[in-house]
């Protein structure tokens, strides 16, 4: 006759890691800010940042490339080589902090359309009162929240 | 003063040409595709849209509630059809008041001549029977004619098609007007027509009818869609198909 025990697949403090794993409050989409902070144009630009955030360049490169988020790919051409395809819709990206200021940038990535009101771009931090027929699971959200925002605009400031 | 004319004469000219070039500077979707997804539309054997077409074959010769067929009125194989009229859909339908696509004309015919219950907008097997009918259409000029009774409709089209919507704020027009030929990372960006629907999408593999396909827009700009077969559909349906006079019907075809 077998007597022998059977052992727990986990130990128990992995399973006590796991547990923890799952109701810790440290959990990068539940500390998401997706509020939007209003914003004014002054000089054709937006000086303040968004909610105080302050931006990652490092982030906001990932934030560019990623299809859900910014995919700022999609349709500008920038110095990323690991990614084939660059768009062809806007103008390339290379050099942009060199020919605009953080401000104006800001502006631009926030609502093209308050400069130019045919483009195609869409705005990432625009107002989500000024949108029309949004679907549901994105109703009263802007694109990029204020952080996303910010990260897109550190990474937009470091190409010189 | 007879000078003066010529000189005004010869100045007009030009602008004269320029127009007649930009209202024929249509390009259909298979000018943007790879040169061998056309040559995959182009043969029946390869085109993947084919199986649709069959269906639809089948379901225009099964016999209805009352042991009609499509094929007692429209002859064997469609062979009565009036290919032209084909190509002139949507058209104004008097009893309804309102524009009649290509599927809701099938729908109605169906329920009238041959008892059955009707579809729902947009179903498979309507959509194989419009891909069927539109087949044997294949080459026809399209000719929408905008009559007196179409024009609020055509207006109401025009007015979602210029519409921005959703998230992304986007309208047809800034797509489709000022981009097209232009990529989107590796998509390319088409003139938006409506002549080779319903149409094999090999990226997701189905069969698609206009109205899904716009859906589908719709769900990438995050908007709101709008029901298939609803009146702002069918409007929109009857702008696209008028914005496209002129181009010849490719059903089924292949497009990314």
């Amino acid at each position: 006759m077998n007597t022998r025990k059977i052992k727990p697949a986990l130990s128990l403090m992995t399973r006590a890691f796991v547990l923890f794993l799952f109701i810790s409050p440290v959990n990068a989409d539940q500390k998401k800010d997706t509020k939007f902070y209003p914003w004014k144009i002054e000089n054709y630009a937006i000086n303040k940042p968004f909610g105080g955030y302050k931006g990652n360049a490092e982030r906001g490169r990932k934030i560019v490339i990623n299809r859900n988020k910014g995919n700022c790919l999609a349709c500008h051409a920038l110095p990323i080589k690991e990614e084939t395809f660059h768009g062809t819709v806007g103008p390339a990206l290379h050099g942009i902090a060199a020919r605009l200021s953080e401000g104006q940038i800001r502006l631009r990535v926030a609502d093209e359309q308050k400069i130019n009101p045919m483009t195609i771009m869409p705005g990432f931090y625009k107002n989500p009162k000024e949108n029309n027929r949004v679907n549901d699971d994105y109703w009263g959200k802007p694109v990029l929240t204020a952080q996303e925002t910010e990260d897109v605009i550190a990474y937009l400031m470091t190409l010189k | 003063m007879k000078h003066k004319k010529l000189i005004y004469i010869t100045l007009l000219l030009p602008c004269l040409f320029f127009n007649v070039a930009n209202s024929t500077d249509l390009k259909s979707g298979s000018e943007y595709v790879s040169a061998s997804t056309l040559e995959m539309q182009n043969d029946e054997f390869a085109n993947p849209g084919m199986k649709a077409v069959e269906e639809g074959k089948v379901e225009f010769h099964r016999p209805g509630v009352n042991e009609k067929t499509c094929a007692t009125c429209h002859g064997e194989n469609g062979s009565k059809f009036n290919l032209k009229k084909i190509a002139s859909y949507p058209v104004y339908n008097k009893e309804f008041e309102k524009p009649f696509t290509l599927q809701e004309q099938i729908n109605f015919c169906g329920e009238e001549y041959l008892d059955n219950v009707p579809y729902v907008y947009d179903c498979v097997d309507l959509v194989e029977i419009e891909a069927y009918v539109r087949y044997l259409a294949r080459g026809e000029k399209v000719n929408v004619t905008i009559t007196k009774e179409l024009k609020p409709f055509y207006e109401k089209g025009k007015k979602i098609y210029n519409t921005r919507y959703g998230q992304m704020n986007m309208a047809c027009v800034v797509c489709h007007d000022q981009y097209a030929g232009q990529r989107l990372r590796g998509q390319v960006l088409s003139q938006g027509h409506s002549n080779g629907f319903p149409l094999y999408r090999l990226g997701s593999g189905k069969m698609t009818s206009l109205h899904s396909r716009i859906k589908e827009c719709f769900i990438s700009f995050r908007a709101d869609p709008f029901d298939l077969g609803s009146e702002e559909l069918i409007s929109l349906e009857l702008y696209l198909h008028k914005r496209g006079n002129g181009l010849k019907i490719e059903t089924p075809a292949v497009r990314y």
